[in-house]
């Protein structure tokens, strides 16, 4: 007892105050993505030559959120003058276009659908369903009960059934193996219901991207109304998202 | 012992010529002889060159060996009078369909037809939703039933299906079936553009970020003929060690709260959360990804950042031993972890068991000592072997493990570190392969012995990526654990091996 007591002050709080106070996050961290037009097409095509997941549309000088795994060797070889990562941490979109960006993002919540935000603003419940993720999203979504996040102090849960759920939130690239349990938990959730995409593999299949096993993007086969990018998006890209878009 | 096996040495390339290439009989003869005097199976696969279809075989004794045959069409099951190559020849029928006579439980791994447009060993069509699709075993009689759990699990943890076999609260046997995150890795790395590799090297289990980046780059060197300079083997190993941290940390955590004990879970789920932004601070990302490329590593630890992990670690330390005895010292703890899930060691020893895992059932092997790669060798790994094979002992080993892996941060922390950042998305397409030639990189990840095998044609293309996970040796080590053990000790089990479906399914 006494023990449990003494850790207990060693411990303190450690909840953050987020959304009242801002979070920085570390210098390395790479955020949204900032593209500077004015620079050379060469120096362009020289990014998107190099880019690992081609996210980059040279023509159009822009960089696809959906694709990308925020690795930065673009912000490396154009040394910041074409592409430069900011330390943003708030990705999300409501539309897929939207992830298409040269680094200015629509508001996320003028452009979230008003009947969630009366359905769901005070008790979001989420399923989650993990497809053929590496595991990273989904770390990083269950770090969202730590002390730290606290999701549940917003009246934001998951659960253990679709049927309790208001929606499910999909993490992976959707295997041929996980296509039929993914449209199972769909149709047991009640409508009406939420489709979120998290991560870079259920955008765009990822680094996974070619593979016959897989699904190029969930919105192939179901409507997503919120798309949270990164590999895997950071647990403040998360809470930010699910905040700005039904609270 | 004599052997027509040859050694070979971790992480370095051979001319695939200088590999025995034996009749299959002698191949088998041999191979059953290493494993059943105590060796281990490292990598055991099939590949297609041309038009004939090999297999390969690496295999550890206090040495890594090596060989190889022409792969027959049907061939006398190993696993029939030596288990430790069960899993190895399910693959095999699954990715080339070749048939084990005689192999005792000869079932799909990860549901996928075969790469060589063969008759599926298993009979499976896989135009339709095939998994599942499967006669799992099956117990009948008076208070005997069945429980199916999965794919799709009640808490945020990936796909699988588990069907228990129970009498009453008492499960008789617990049968795994995965393959729900099969992504088809293997036979991507062949076809993806080089620039890709690392980046899908990263996500094969993004717990392991930094075990299979390693584990590729170092692949890629021995064939490239890069080599990291001093420091950027420093900060691997920095890397891997933080890696190893946080998730035993966070297993301890759960641990913790599968047993009611609601503080230690809660603390040791925040002091996780510190040890991934550390990772963060070196490179940008939680999980490690984007950190190793083939070279080196793509970001410094410079003496700022050094200062500051050095003072984050330094506060919590104390911290974290406090929690554990906490956690270990509870008698109400102990009263359901000892004893818990036991699986003994001469069961270990035929699974294969690798890692905290293995390490918790007596088995001492530890990757970082037995064959060192980057930093590893200039340290003294005491073994942390435990007799017990129980829940308590996967907890007291990867606790041991956590401060052994402070310890070593903390001296690699204290010198100046200096590296030359890779800064491109290595490898890059000037880069030219050894041609005809084959390495085998082994690396002690958080869950165990990590492997990648690449063998490369006569232009230096790669003709077969191999990867192994930890996991695919373990999986059967839970299933085991579960034998006579109540159902509702299965969350507890399941938390103290903490396996990867995704480093397993590929």
């Amino acid at each position: 007892m006494l023990s449990t007591l003494k850790n207990r002050l060693e411990q303190g709080c450690k909840t953050s105050k987020y959304p009242k106070e801002k979070i920085e996050l570390s210098p390395r961290y790479r955020g949204v993505p900032k593209i500077h037009k004015d620079v050379p097409a060469e120096l362009v095509a020289k990014c998107a030559d190099a880019c690992p997941q081609n996210a980059i549309d040279a023509e159009r000088k822009l960089i696809d959120m959906g694709r990308c795994v925020f690795c930065g060797t673009c912000e490396r070889i154009s040394k910041g003058r074409f592409v430069s990562f900011t330390r943003n941490f708030e990705l999300a979109v409501s539309e897929k276009d939207h992830l298409m960006t040269d680094g200015t993002l629509p508001d996320l919540a003028r452009h979230s659908r008003q009947h969630f935000k009366k359905l769901f603003g005070r008790s979001l419940q989420l399923r989650q369903v993990s497809a053929a993720g590496c595991n990273a999203c989904e770390a990083d979504l269950n770090v969202l009960a730590t002390p730290f996040f606290d999701l549940a102090r917003f009246g934001i849960n998951f659960v253990a059934s679709p049927r309790h759920a208001d929606g499910i939130v999909v993490t992976g690239p959707i295997s041929r193996n996980m296509k039929q349990a993914l449209f199972d938990t769909l149709e047991a959730v009640p409508a009406p219901k939420v489709v979120i995409a998290v991560g870079s593999c259920t955008l765009s299949g990822g680094p996974f991207s070619g593979s016959p096993e897989i699904t190029e993007g969930l919105d192939a086969l179901m409507d997503v109304d919120l798309f949270i990018p990164g590999c895997p998006p950071h647990p403040m890209t998360n809470l930010h998202a699910l905040l700005t878009f039904f609270k | 012992m004599e052997t027509s096996f040859c050694e070979i040495i971790n992480g370095s390339a051979v001319a695939r010529e200088k590999i025995p290439h034996l009749s299959f009989d002698d191949f088998r003869k041999e191979a059953l002889k290493i494993v059943e005097s105590g060796g281990k199976v490292v990598q055991f696969f099939g590949y297609t060159e041309g038009k004939t279809d090999k297999l390969l075989a690496v295999l550890r004794t206090d040495k890594l060996l090596v060989a190889g045959c022409d792969a027959p069409e049907v061939y006398p099951s190993l696993s029939k009078q030596c288990e430790p190559f069960h899993m190895f020849e399910r693959e095999i029928a699954e990715q080339c369909g070749i048939r084990p006579e005689g192999h005792p439980w000869l079932k799909m791994v990860r549901y996928h037809p075969n790469y060589r447009g063969k008759k599926d060993v298993f009979g499976n069509d896989y135009a339709k939703e095939i998994p599942g699709n499967y006669d799992y075993y099956s117990v009948e009689g008076e208070e005997v039933h069945e429980v199916a759990v999965g794919p799709v699990h009640a808490g945020v943890i990936e796909p699988g299906h588990f069907r228990f076999n129970c009498i009453g609260e008492r499960v008789f046997h617990l049968e795994i079936q995965l393959g729900y995150q099969h992504r088809g890795i293997e036979p991507l790395l062949l076809k993806a553009e080089p620039k890709r590799l690392s980046v899908i090297a990263d996500s094969i289990a993004g717990d392991t970020t930094v075990g299979h980046g390693v584990s590729m780059s170092q692949a890629v060197e021995a064939l490239t003929g890069k080599s990291p300079d001093a420091g950027a083997r420093i900060i691997r190993v920095i890397g891997l060690e933080l890696e190893r941290i946080a998730n035993h940390i966070g297993d301890l955590g759960a641990l913790s709260g599968d047993v009611a004990f609601l503080p230690p879970a809660n603390y040791f789920g925040r002091i996780r959360g510190d040890f991934l932004n550390m990772t963060l601070l070196i490179c940008g990302n939680r999980l490690g990804k984007g950190f190793v490329r083939p070279g080196g590593v793509r970001f410094t630890i410079d003496s700022e950042i050094s200062r500051i992990l050095m003072e984050r670690i330094n506060e919590l330390e104390p911290q974290i031993e406090h929690v554990l005895d906490l956690l270990l010292l509870a008698p109400s703890v102990l009263a359901r972890f000892e004893g818990c899930g036991a699986v003994s060691n001469h069961d270990a020893e035929k699974l294969g068991l690798v890692g905290p895992a293995g390490r918790a059932c007596g088995l001492p092997y530890d990757a970082r000592r037995c064959f060192p790669t980057e930093h590893y060798g200039k340290f003294d790994f005491p073994e942390t072997a435990k007799p017990t094979g129980d829940v308590y002992a996967r907890a007291k080993v990867r606790a041991e493990e956590v401060m052994q892996s402070i310890g070593i941060i903390k001296s690699l922390l204290a010198e100046p570190i200096e590296t030359q950042c890779v800064d491109f998305a290595n490898p890059d397409r000037s880069s030219v392969w050894a041609p005809s030639s084959f390495v085998v990189t082994v690396n002690e990840a958080w869950r165990g012995e990590v492997s990648h095998c690449v063998i490369t044609d006569e232009t230096g293309k790669i003709v077969r990526y191999k990867i192994k996970d930890p996991s695919f040796h373990n999986w059967n080590g839970l299933a085991m654990s579960l034998r006579d053990t109540g159902i509702s000790d299965f969350p507890l089990n399941n938390k103290s091996f903490n396996l990867s479906y995704c480093g397993f399914d590929l």
